[in-house]
């Protein structure tokens, strides 16, 4: 055999592999930058201070004069009670699976991977499950029925992400803990916590953000509404429906303000997720 | 009291499959499953609930976007884990993670301002066909993208935990780096390569706003990429309106809502099982 | 007749991004000799052997200046082809890597690579280098069953088997026996005594006993410098470094 001639055609096929390779990483970089830029650029036009801070006025959806300042604020009332309510939950489970079961406990198995399973449901799902909750205790559209459902969308996410923190908390700092007399409820709450708690925020943050930029969850539970969210039972405007609707109508004007709000939860989300990275980074240094 | 609320997040998933399993009951009392599931018929206000066209809308946008995201996506995480140098791939693998969490109406509207009139203007003509542009391509390729960040995340993680040894065991032997990648790499990557598309997979059967946005919602089995389709998410999204208003509406809406979840389940317990592989593990003490 | 030698080294000097882990290494490596490299961990012993078949080029950030020619070639001229250089030795490691295929397929793996396809000749050298290795009698009735079912002991001389396979002249270990009950590294000892008949063998190894037993020549490396290189006998009996004597009478370690 002639070895120059193989290595040849061996240095081909690597060289062939190598570009397919260096192409499928430039078009998924490249996909992902252009949504970026056609948001910003076809958004940044029509982004206004009075977008932000206005409600929607009458004739709106025809063009005329208003905000989206009903559905920031929706989306940031729905979301943050429905990371409140997903906190009250995940952080009492992750404590428990984590410092009251021993390693290896069948419940921590199924429940983590009944978390795995629920992370994979789809956020419509979730809405329709939402909604037969509604109608079983006669809640309507409105501002708690979106947060019920978002917080059932989010808390998988969050009890995942915290497990994952809280597991690295060392035993032998609980074991120090329980040295000096603390209960397991003690040191689950004052030293586990305060231990991982950059971990924790970062973990609420990602939860967050998924919860606000959800809108398949919040078609059949939050209902939309021109003004300003004010009470849990009335129908609340969310940003994605807001961005939805506005983006359906065939007046430009109202398109363009589709293009403005996306742009808007597009900053928020990124900001929220570059924060949460940043958190993480500064744990790390501190734990190395 | 901590046990309890433990026990019970357990229990969510069957508590949500009960939910839609009561409420999707009175249309299972009424029409065989063989109908619901194989019938075209869709007449909700005759009566007729035949979910095929949907299912295969489903089917079609999801086999389109796992055909084109998962060959690039398993090739970019190669590349990313294996060829690129550190700074790079520091740089690219947060900036996919990152723009993973943009919203799916974003990604609708710019399928709407993008890939819609590019198939429409340039991908059908080229094929020779004609395509409202609203189709079952423009679907899969703005599923494909959606889903890229998941699979790549999870590939790069599985590449990560194959043995720097084992690889120079390879080069040792004269391999190229790239049979190297071929014939170790992949070997043992390839459990999580195939969970982390199962992963991508039942994220594209149940995105909603994103297709919806972009699919053609006509409710008909779609016989080429280039036709409209009509998924089932969209179906359920589409309908909140009207469906307390005709009777077993709101019943079949969520009988779909319950075949997404029984699928979506379906998934991930075999991707999780495949990663905990336990008919791989022997190639796995290295 | 002199022997050039297969490796010879100038002015090796390596850089892991900032950190200097070798300074200007310069040494003959005798041919058909065990070769023992000796040093405290961390003195750079390992990268030392791994520079010479350029699998330190995976390591991110890494810079090499010098020289190491290997039968008269230096592997480091940028027009050099590195799995040529590669196949000229096999390399066993700390812990044994089975590739994830089985026995016959890990033997056969090298000879393939280079375009043996004729199954006959793959029998042949598989049971040939098995034998070498001898593992041949304990694995000849389960050639097809993954190589990770075997003991340690026997992935570590499999893995002899293969890197014998590809035809090297060259065989360097890197504490190819720290993994390995005193039982299979006995094995595995023996194995280097025959075959140095055959190939240079050049060993990374932190027991001081086993290089005694093994070595014909002796590298001793601390904090990335060659201290001292010279047959074996010297170099333990009449060190010429004060670091050295201090090394081998345990002081410093």
């Amino acid at each position: 055999m002639d070895k120059k001639n193989n290595i040849h055609v061996r240095r081909l096929e690597e060289n062939i592999f190598k570009s397919l390779m260096v192409f499928s990483t430039g078009a998924i970089v490249l996909a992902l930058a252009l949504i970026l830029w056609t948001v910003i650029r076809k958004g940044l036009p029509h982004l206004s201070l009075g977008m932000l801070t206005q409600a929607p006025k009458s004739g709106y959806y025809l063009g005329k004069d208003g905000g989206i300042l009903n559905a920031i604020l929706g989306s940031l009332y729905l979301t943050g009670g429905a990371a409140l309510l997903a906190i009250l939950v995940s952080l009492p489970v992750v404590l428990y699976l984590n410092v009251y079961l021993k390693k290896g406990s069948p419940l921590a198995y199924i429940a983590r991977f009944s978390f795995d399973i629920l992370w994979g449901i789809p956020s419509i799902v979730y809405g329709a499950f939402g909604f037969t909750i509604m109608l079983l205790f006669g809640v309507k559209s409105s501002l708690l029925g979106g947060m019920i459902a978002v917080t059932f969308l989010i808390f998988p996410i969050m009890s995942r992400s915290m497990d994952e923190v809280v597991r690295m908390v060392p035993g032998e700092l609980m074991d120090a803990s329980y040295a000096l007399g603390a209960t397991k409820l003690e040191t689950a709450f004052k030293v586990v916590v305060r231990q991982a708690l950059p971990g924790i925020s970062t973990a609420v943050l990602i939860s967050f953000g998924r919860g606000i930029g959800d809108a398949a969850s919040l078609i059949f539970t939050a209902g939309f509404t021109d003004s300003l969210p004010t009470s849990l039972l009335a129908p609340a405007a969310t940003l994605p429906l807001a961005i939805f609707f506005q983006f359906g109508t065939p007046m430009p004007e109202v398109q363009g303000r589709a293009y403005a709000s996306a742009l808007t939860l597009t900053l928020i989300i990124l900001v929220i997720s570059v924060a949460a990275r940043l958190l993480t980074r500064k744990f790390t240094k501190h734990v190395v | 009291m901590m046990r309890g609320l433990a026990v019970a997040s357990t229990l969510i998933v069957v508590l949500i499959a009960l939910a839609l399993f009561m409420r999707s009951k009175p249309i299972l009392a009424l029409k065989p499953l063989t109908t619901l599931l194989f019938s075209t018929a869709w007449h909700p206000s005759r009566g007729e609930f035949g979910f095929l066209a949907f299912i295969a809308g489903t089917l079609w946008v999801t086999l389109v976007a796992s055909f084109i995201a998962i060959p690039v996506c398993i090739l970019a995480s190669i590349y990313l884990s294996e060829y690129a140098d550190k700074r790079l791939r520091e740089w690219i693998g947060p900036f996919i993670d990152i723009l993973a969490g943009i919203p799916s109406v974003v990604y609708g509207m710019w399928g709407v301002l993008v890939i819609v009139p590019l198939v429409k203007n340039i991908i059908a003509p080229l094929f020779g066909g004609y395509s409202a542009g609203y189709s079952v391509l423009a679907g899969g390729l703005v599923l494909a993208v959606m889903i890229s960040p998941v699979i790549i995340h999870i590939s790069v993680e599985v590449l990560r935990t194959v043995p720097s040894d084992l690889k120079q065991a390879s080069l040792a032997l004269g391999a190229t780096k790239w049979e190297t990648i071929k014939f170790v790499v992949m070997k043992r990557a390839m459990p999580g390569m195939i969970a982390a598309s199962v992963l991508g997979l039942s994220r594209a059967f149940g995105e909603t706003i994103a297709v919806m946005m972009v699919v053609g919602n006509v409710a008909r089995i779609p016989r080429t990429v280039f036709d409209p389709a009509y998924p089932l998410p969209a179906l359920i999204a589409n309908n909140y309106g009207e469906m307390l208003s005709i009777p077993l509406y709101d019943s079949g809406l969520l009988f779909a809502a319950l075949l997404l979840l029984l699928v979506v389940i379906y998934f991930n317990v075999v991707s999780k099982m495949i990663l905990s592989g336990s008919k791989w593990s022997l190639y796995y003490n290295g | 007749m002199l022997l050039k030698p297969n490796v010879s080294v100038h002015n090796l000097n390596v850089f892991y991004g900032k950190d200097h882990v070798l300074h200007d290494v310069s040494v003959e490596i005798p041919n058909k000799k065990i070769t023992v490299i000796i040093g405290p961990s961390g003195c750079g012993k390992t990268t030392l052997l791994k520079s010479f078949n350029r699998l330190i080029d995976s390591v991110d950030g890494v810079k090499v200046t010098g020289e190491v020619l290997v039968d008269g070639e230096n592997i480091y001229d940028p027009k050099a082809e590195v799995t040529h250089i590669r196949k000229k030795m096999g390399l066993l490691s700390q812990r044994p890597y089975p590739l994830p295929m089985s026995i016959y397929d890990n033997v056969a793996y090298g000879p393939r690579l280079c375009g043996e396809k004729n199954k006959k000749k793959l029998d042949r050298i598989v049971e040939h280098f098995l034998h070498t290795a001898s593992l041949w009698d304990e694995v000849k009735d389960k050639l097809n069953s993954p190589a990770a079912r075997l003991s340690v002991g026997q992935q570590q001389r499999l893995c002899l088997a293969r890197g014998l396979a590809v035809g090297p002249e060259i065989i360097l270990g890197d504490e190819p026996t720290s993994a390995l009950d005193p039982k299979s590294s006995k094995h595995i000892e023996e194995r280097f005594m025959e075959l140095k008949q055959y190939y240079t063998i050049i060993l990374v190894t932190h027991i001081l006993r086993q290089a005694k037993r093994l070595a014909d020549y002796v590298l001793f490396l601390y904090m990335g410098r060659l201290i001292e290189h010279g047959p074996a006998k010297e170099i333990f009996e009449n060190p010429k470094e004060k670091m050295t004597k201090e090394y081998i009478q345990g002081i410093i370690s």
